[in-house]
């Protein structure tokens, strides 16, 4: 059984007098123990008020509907109270966020932003706590611990502050920790080390990672399963290296393609995606990814895809995918006709 | 800490010089000259000239100012040309009761108008909040006399809940030490004559507070929401704390720097208010008596009111500015 299963999971933002913006329109994914899960897609799709809502962490505000079922270890987080959600937060399940600086506040001293984790879950007070806040710190290879304990987040590095956030998030060992962006805002010699860090820290305790990012080159280094999120919903599912060798929609094809390569040609051009997510058409309308899409059909609107699963295990969201190669292309309309 | 605190007293010094010389200007600058000002209008050309030497004014001018000077050093500001005593010691006695009533006060527009201004910003768009940010626009809109006479009608001459005047009852033949009466209460033991001086303490400070309570609770409202919007108070959350601790901890803590800023800049604009109220409630402070030598064109006493307003001006910033180092690393002097 899976640790974490997301289903159907929908979060809309509806505005008075506005039309009801649906971020996330029916999500369904899962995380097994000890899996690190990528949820993968461009700004705007969806991928971070994901992982807010299975935190619950979303912004309370009127017009905010979540629905849908988020099961995490037989419980379903999204109608848990406040006080159980609480309980589970920062314990069972943690959280590591985008740019670290911002993360952390400002006035207090690192090591009460770290031991406040292990008071609140563990039940560790003054020494004792300071002492595996200390060890935290180290574990998350932050150098002189002791003395970074007193120092305050304007005075660490990036990378340190990111490292410092890590330490807070497996405090108390949680089964699950999810990373939102977590090397985005980082020089990207740091986001190696932090990606390193965070690899062996799983690989160590066994947590099972959802790891949230835009960046391909973090998916293709740590993810076992890809999730490709497109308008609010999942377009493509497939284990890490199926996905890169043989991708099925053609939005991870363009995700790939736009990726800057250092063996291409002189001279030879970036294929970014034409158009903008703004351009997104509401799912009911037809597939969202349809106004960019270079294998659209006339099949592509009207009726929303669905989730196509197919024989390898792997499923898309798509009724023209990119045929497998050594597949005898799907006929053409006009040709058949 | 101490190296900052003694080079903000060491600018005192350029900022006295600097009052000291807009001061020396405008006693010079005073229509008819001072001469004018301790005569009136109906002085002889020779009561005049006498003056004149007398108070040394026929001397070059950098004389007379380094007269003023050494003056000022020596605290002595000269005699007041109304109650014909000297400006210091009328201050001495009065000066006290000012601070009483301005600290009161400043506790009440703190007290109340941070944990108003919180709740305010929890409960955004509901009762509360329309109450309070409603209620701080009228604060601000109404002027601190008409509000002292409001009060006084309402809870002394209705309600006898409070005096309506004075600083305290002078049946009582209370002992003087510091001339500030709740705390010589306090240090002769004297309670009832402390609890009376309380009392009287009430009415005018609340009149005081009105405008300093409608802008902190205004402040502290919208910094509050803008913390809230933080990542660290969603990190914070994410780490399953509590609600009080996320509370305490990450939201108020950062939400108070705007709020220190601007009490420091209200400080200031209290001893102005003081003036009117301390005449609405017939309060013997400094305020009314300016008010009075205003009206008198008792010019030492102007000039030493506004040499006192400059420089508690500067202690009380002075003292926001060493709040922001315990409030905020970042700021933290060396």
């Amino acid at each position: 059984m899976a640790l974490l299963e997301v289903e159907d999971l929908s979060v809309t933002f509806a505005r008075r007098g506005q039309r009801a913006v649906h971020a996330v329109d029916g999500v369904s994914f899962s995380v097994d123990a000890g899996e690190v899960v990528g949820l993968v897609g461009e700004s705007g799709c969806g991928k971070s008020v994901t992982s807010l809502a299975i935190m619950g962490l979303l912004p309370k505000q009127p017009g905010l509907s979540v629905g849908g079922k988020a099961v995490f270890d037989g419980t379903d987080l999204l109608q848990l109270d406040d006080r159980s959600r609480r309980d589970i937060r920062g314990r069972d399940i943690a959280m590591i966020f985008q740019d670290p600086l911002s993360s952390l506040n400002p006035v207090i001293p690192i090591g009460l932003q770290v031991t406040e984790v292990l008071t609140r879950h563990r039940g560790m007070k003054g020494e004792t706590a300071a002492k595996e806040a200390a060890a935290l710190l180290d574990r998350v290879g932050i150098p002189d611990p002791k003395r970074r304990l007193k120092e305050y987040p304007h005075q660490l590095s990036g990378g340190m502050r990111q490292r410092a956030l890590i330490a807070m998030a497996v405090a108390c060992q949680p089964r699950l920790l999810i990373a939102d962006e977590p090397t985005t805002a980082l020089d990207v010699t740091i986001q190696a080390q932090i990606l390193e860090l965070l690899k062996d820290l799983v690989r160590d305790s066994g947590t099972a990672l959802l790891m949230i990012t835009h960046d391909l080159g973090v998916v293709a280094g740590m993810c076992d399963t890809v999730n490709v999120l497109y308008g609010g919903r999942v377009v493509e599912t497939a284990r890490r290296r199926p996905l890169f060798r043989q991708p099925r929609h053609p939005y991870t094809v363009g995700l790939l393609g736009s990726v800057p390569r250092l063996d291409a040609g002189r001279g030879e051009k970036l294929n970014p995606i034409p158009g903008s997510v703004r351009d997104l058409l509401p799912w009911p309308d037809g597939c969202a990814f349809a106004p960019r899409c270079a294998r659209r059909t006339d099949e592509c609107v009207g009726e929303p895809p669905e989730l196509v699963h197919a024989h390898d295990g792997r499923s898309y969201r798509c009724v023209n995918p990119e045929p497998l190669p050594g597949m005898v292309p799907a006929p053409r309309e006009e040709e058949s006709a | 800490m101490f190296r900052f605190i003694v080079r903000r007293l060491l600018q005192l010094i350029p900022t006295l010089f600097g009052l000291s010389l807009l001061l020396f200007i405008w006693l010079r600058r005073l229509p008819g000259g001072p001469e004018t000002a301790i005569l009136g209008e109906r002085g002889t050309p020779e009561m005049r000239a006498a003056i004149r030497r007398n108070m040394g004014l026929d001397e070059p001018i950098l004389v007379q100012y380094g007269r003023f000077v050494r003056r000022m050093i020596k605290l002595d500001l000269g005699t007041s040309t109304s109650t014909k005593r000297a400006v210091t010691t009328e201050f001495i006695e009065r000066f006290p009761g000012t601070v009483e009533l301005t600290i009161t006060a400043m506790i009440i527009a703190i007290g109340v108008g941070i944990p108003l201004g919180y709740l305010a910003a929890r409960r955004r768009g509901r009762f509360l909040d329309h109450a309070s940010v409603g209620g701080s626009l009228i604060g601000i809109c109404i002027p601190v006399f008409f509000l002292g006479y409001v009060l006084k009608a309402i809870f002394s001459e209705n309600l006898h809940w409070f005096p309506s005047s004075g600083r305290q009852d002078p049946t009582l033949g209370a002992t003087r030490v510091t001339n500030f009466f709740v705390l010589d209460g306090l240090m002769t033991r004297e309670w009832d004559a402390a609890a009376d001086a309380l009392w009287h303490l009430v009415l005018p400070s609340i009149a005081l507070a009105s405008i300093p309570l409608a802008i902190i609770v205004r402040i502290t409202r919208a910094s509050v929401l803008e913390v809230l919007n933080e990542d660290f108070v969603r990190t914070a959350e994410a780490k399953g704390l509590t609600e009080q601790t996320v509370r305490r901890r990450h939201v108020l803590r950062n939400a108070m720097l705007p709020v220190a800023t601007s009490i420091g800049l209200l400080a200031g604009g209290l001893l102005s208010g003081a003036v009117l109220t301390e005449t609405v409630f017939a309060f013997s402070g400094i305020g009314a008596f300016v008010a009075e030598a205003i009206g008198q064109r008792d010019y030492p006493v102007l000039m030493g009111f506004i040499l006192i307003i400059a420089v508690v001006y500067v202690l009380v910033n002075l003292l926001v500015d060493l709040s922001y180092s315990f409030i905020d690393p970042r700021v933290r002097v060396r």
